[in-house]
């Protein structure tokens, strides 16, 4: 394989990675706070509408993200309300939100299948990209940077920030934290939040990074594919990132082996498929295996919080 | 207000009587023939499901008044497909276009139970007395796109993305592969199957690991536009649109297009219907009746080159061009088919094999 | 003037019942308001998607053979989820169900016998139950949120038909398209009344849901599965197995979803296509819910459900209302309905006058 094909793989890895890495960073924020939200899926398709559309009538990138990010944001809040204020089941009410995304985002973007955008090309000066290896530098949609700042971002606050370390607390011992006096109702809001706002930017790359149309539907069951990896990569945002790009080489080295008539080829196409479901299932074992009967998930995910006042 | 007299009762009883069964003929009417159209995806999707509602549209304003149509969309492959032809058996459609391959075993058991209403399956191979199936010879313009890849492309490797290996892909790759090779007998094509008719990310990334491995030219099966805006930006040959014209999506790269024309099959069939004369039957027009046209070409284009895919055209047209003609080997080189001997319509539609030039995928 | 929200000593059995209800009859008001309000036909949308179904006597079977695989499903998950066991996967059990049900077709293709259904129903048990088998030892050995490991299985599975339809298993007749062929006679499930499409699995249905209604009433293993979800630390003293529970609300879930597949497979579909993977796991779990983990409280969801399917495709027919639209008619009445939860288990109360220290 020479080096330009290499880094032409890489650069589209990186692509299709970037959305996945950026619904589950947004994901694993939420577990960590010990809320299970299964409506990345359909949050995400919010946000590939909206940006979409905001694309399509301003042209401005930026725009659209930020769009794509609060329309994530306002539809995740339907999920907080129902399950933290009203503390409704998690798993139906995320169920509820896949659903909604998928017919709200069909419903908008009605007017705006059979139209282009542009793409959210990189911010660096062409000429900085034009050798090959530097491509692999400058060469990205600014999404890709700014996934790739959310991972260190992400793990520097829960791991070395006050508010960080409250709201893993609240994810473990959510009694706990309560009797010291936080409000964990108002901290899962927030994860909540930022939960749905990464799933609008998510849902955004795949009109402004990935291909430039709206088309129902059109995330595929990737947010499902983001689920998996926050499980995969047992809550920490470094895996997540290694997790991240080691699915999107999945998803993609079949098309380049069967694009180049290469040895994967060989392989049916539909276990390169069920590949990141399997690999998640193994690897949880693995982990409890090791650590005996603990999955490093957040001991309170998907529980509801009762207060007894 | 209701008042019970001995008729009102009858027509109770009559009604209670049928309550559960099927049958359930709709009142006989005079006025409009109601025709519905029953689609696998959304009328948005710039391919296969846009192009039959074009064609619906196009059977308003040709007929007029003599028509009503009504569509359902999003309509899965399985029973719901059976019971949305019921739905719209019962409602007094009498002329039914189900427009998906996986309809088949539906349209036939809903038909059997409908014996007056008419049924066309696109894409499909079983008939009965009230079922017709149509499909367009897409592969004729997979010939003309083919001997433009065979002049334009500058590596002389092309990739066809598709869903999955059925013959009518094959098909279509073969035709595609046969006329570029025509042009030019090192021309090579790499089909990649991608599993699905509508993940248009996933389509692009198989676009890019075409384009990264020389790829310079890039036919699609699949609906929509992705593959040819990835070509735009990559600023490849370029590559073809599908089912419609597509150069609002890539105006530099969409070399030209195969566009499904089904609106006069569906005046022929509606008119057909409203005059009594409609019967069953397998129709598979092509370019020749206008139901698969070829689009603008792209200014880029060489004189010549336009010159020789009009050529190829009108040669299927008038008869003198068979693109399926022998001598034709397979991939491995074994002769399939003699020379001067062209392949049936049957042999065409179960089409497992690839000539040769396509490097075929495991 | 300002309102409290205030624990009721017991959950509240008039709530539990009357909040599905309302949940429904809010969605018709507001989703009717809100489509006029974007410029749809809104009155019409309600009109066909929840009341045309129901006043049209030729739905019924629709309705009938649309809720059946609701029900079995819905109520397997309901027996798993009082439990506390949170088998969301049982999409995958129930295409399982299928597969393991299509292989007994295949292999038995152009026998005749009455035992072939039998055997495909034992098979789709098996199916389904086996690969609720994976989550419930990972969860039972060591401690994998089932969820998760639930969850991941489905999308494995479904690539599992893709695979088999596509290669060993493809119909040698058909024309190349990725499907089983048409299972011989033995293996069709039958209809019941003459003249429509109702098969064997819509009294089947009921008969599930009557019988595990009994079962979770009326003896000691719904007795325990009651237990052991609301407070396993009781159970423990009572002499309860967590883990003895847990496995079995995963293979009643996982058989019952596999049973589905097989009568599914058997009855409407009669071949495996790639289609089969038609959301039925996951409409179910919406099922149980509404149904409020009650068997015959699944029956009356699962109907719900059922109409709004068969209603979507109308409202597209009669008045041409997008397909998305069903949809978000769907997740309306999900949202209002898990709303009203918090109903059942809290009630309303006016607070007259109360000092600051009055926390929310």
């Amino acid at each position: 394989m020479s080096t330009d094909l290499l880094i032409a793989v890489v650069i589209t890895v990186i692509g299709a990675s970037t959305p996945i890495l950026i619904a589950a960073l947004g994901e694993l924020v939420v577990e960590k706070a010990g809320v299970l939200n299964l409506g990345v899926e359909g949050m995400m398709l919010i946000g590939a509408v909206t940006g979409f559309i905001v694309m399509f009538t301003t042209g401005n990138p930026w725009l659209a993200v930020f769009a794509a990010a609060v329309a994530g944001l306002l539809s995740s809040m339907i999920f907080a309300f129902l399950t933290l204020s009203l503390s409704a089941n998690q798993v139906a009410t995320g169920l509820a939100l896949t659903i909604f995304g998928t017919g709200f985002s069909a419903l908008a973007g009605q007017e705006y299948s059979a139209r282009p955008v542009g793409i959210f090309r990189s911010v660096f000066p062409a000429e900085l990209a034009g050798h090959p290896v530097w491509r692999l530098v400058f060469g990205h949609s600014p999404l890709v940077y700014f996934s790739l700042i959310m991972v260190f971002v992400v793990w520097w606050f829960l791991k070395r920030t006050r508010p960080g370390l409250i709201l893993r607390a609240v994810g473990e011992n959510d009694l706990s934290a309560h009797s010291i006096g936080y409000s964990v109702i108002s901290i899962r809001y927030a994860a909540v939040a930022f939960g749905g706002a990464m799933a609008g930017i998510a849902g955004a790359a795949f009109p402004l990074l990935l291909t430039p149309q709206w088309a129902e539907r059109m995330t595929a069951g990737r947010g499902w594919i983001a689920v998996a990896l926050v499980v995969f990569a047992s809550w920490r945002p470094f895996r997540l990132l290694a997790g991240a790009y080691l699915f999107g080489l999945v998803m993609t080295v079949e098309l380049y082996s069967k694009a180049g008539g290469g040895p994967l080829s060989a392989v049916p196409a539909e276990l390169w498929a069920a590949m990141p479901y399997i690999a998640t299932v193994v690897v949880l074992v693995l982990i409890s295996l090791r650590r005996a009967g603990s999955t490093s998930a957040p001991a309170c995910l998907g529980k509801p919080f009762l207060a007894t006042n | 207000m209701m008042k019970f007299n001995r008729r009102n009762v009858l027509v109770l009883g009559g009604a209670a009587a049928a309550l559960p069964l099927v049958g359930g003929r709709a009142l006989a009417q005079d006025g409009p023939l109601k025709v519905g159209f029953m689609y696998i995806g959304t009328i948005n999707d710039n391919g296969w499901n846009y192009a039959h509602n074009q064609g619906r549209i196009y059977l308003e304003e040709q007929l007029g008044d003599a028509v009503e149509t009504t569509y359902v969309e999003n309509v899965p492959e399985g029973p719901d497909s059976e019971r949305v032809l019921r739905e719209l058996a019962q409602s007094g459609h009498k002329l039914i276009f189900a427009t998906s391959f996986g309809y088949g075993d539906y349209v036939l058991k809903v038909a059997q139970q409908f014996p007056d209403v008419k049924f066309e399956h696109a894409t499909g191979y079983q008939r009965s007395d009230n079922v017709a199936t149509y499909n367009a010879r897409f592969y004729e313009g997979r010939a003309v796109c083919g001997t433009i890849a065979g002049h334009m492309s500058k590596t002389g490797k092309g990739g066809y993305i598709g869903s999955f290996p059925i013959p009518e892909v094959v098909m279509g790759i073969n035709a595609f592969a046969l006329a570029a090779r025509k042009v030019n007998p090192d021309f090579t094509m790499t089909p990649v199957y991608i599993s699905t008719w509508n993940d248009p990310a996933r389509e692009a990334d198989a676009a890019r690991a075409m384009v990264d491995q020389g790829i310079d030219i890039i036919a699609q099966h699949t609906d929509g536009p992705a593959a040819l805006q990835v070509a735009e930006e990559r600023g490849i040959v370029g590559g073809f649109g599908q089912g419609a014209d597509m150069s609002a999506f890539a105006p530099n790269a969409q070399l030209t297009s195969i566009i499904d024309n089904w609106g006069p099959h569906y005046v022929e069939a509606a008119q057909a219907v409203i005059d009594g004369t409609w019967t069953s039957g397998d129709r598979w027009p092509g370019l020749k009746e206008g139901e698969v046209q070829i689009g603008a070409y792209n200014e880029k284009i060489p004189e010549d080159v336009v010159a020789a895919a009009e050529a190829v055209k009108n040669g299927q047209i008038d008869g003198s061009l068979h693109i399926f003609t022998g001598p034709i080997n397979d991939h491995t080189g074994a002769e399939r088919v003699a020379a001067g001997e062209t392949m049936t319509d049957e042999q065409l539609l179960t089409m497992d094999w690839y000539v040769e030039g396509v490097i075929p995928p495991a | 003037m300002q309102f409290k929200l205030e624990k009721r000593p017991r959950p509240s059995q008039a709530m539990l019942y009357l909040t599905p209800v309302a949940a429904v009859v809010l969605t018709m008001l507001i989703g009717g308001a809100i489509f006029s309000l974007i410029g749809y036909d809104g009155m019409g949308a309600v009109r066909e998607i929840f009341l045309t179904p129901l006043t049209n006597s030729y739905k019924w079977q629709d309705l009938g053979i649309k809720a059946a695989p609701l029900i079995i499903i819905g109520v397997g998950l309901a027996v798993a989820y009082r439990a506390n066991v949170w088998n969301i996967g049982a999409e995958g059990q129930y295409v399982m169900g299928g597969v393991f049900a299509t292989g007994v077709a295949l292999t038995t293709y152009g026998v005749t016998g009455w035992w072939v259904l039998p055997l495909m129903a034992i098979a789709g048990i098996a199916g389904g139950a086996a690969y609720a088998a994976i989550p419930a030892v990972l969860r039972t050995r060591l401690g994998v949120n089932e969820i998760l490991t639930s969850l991941m299985l489905t999308y494995a599975s479904v690539q599992l038909i893709y695979y088999l339809v596509r290669a060993p298993w493809k119909d040698p007749m058909g024309m190349g398209f990725p499907q089983t062929r048409i299972f011989s006679e033995a293996a069709r499930l039958p209809t019941i009344i003459p003249g429509t499409i109702v098969h064997l699995g819509v009294p089947i249905a009921i008969v599930v849901a009557l019988l595990v209604w009994f079962v979770m009433t009326r003896s000691l293993f719904g007795f325990q599965i009651r237990v052991v979800g609301a407070a396993p630390h009781a159970a423990r003293y009572g002499g309860f197995s967590e883990n003895r529970t847990i496995w079995l609300a995963f293979l009643v879930s996982g058989g019952l979803a596999g049973l589905a597949g097989m009568l599914e497979v058997a009855g409407p579909f009669q071949r495996l296509v790639p289609g089969f993977p038609t959301g039925y796991g996951f409409t179910a779990i919406i099922v149980a819910f509404l149904g409020r983990l009650d068997p015959l409280g699944v029956i009356f969801a699962a109907i719900v459900l059922a109409i709004t399917f068969v209603g979507g495709e109308l409202a597209q027919t009669t008045i041409g209302l997008p397909a998305a639209a069903a949809g978000i008619f769907q997740a309306m009445m999900l949202f209002f309905l898990l709303a009203g939860d918090i109903l059942v288990r809290y009630r309303v109360k006016r607070v007259v006058h109360q000092s600051a220290e009055a926390r929310a």
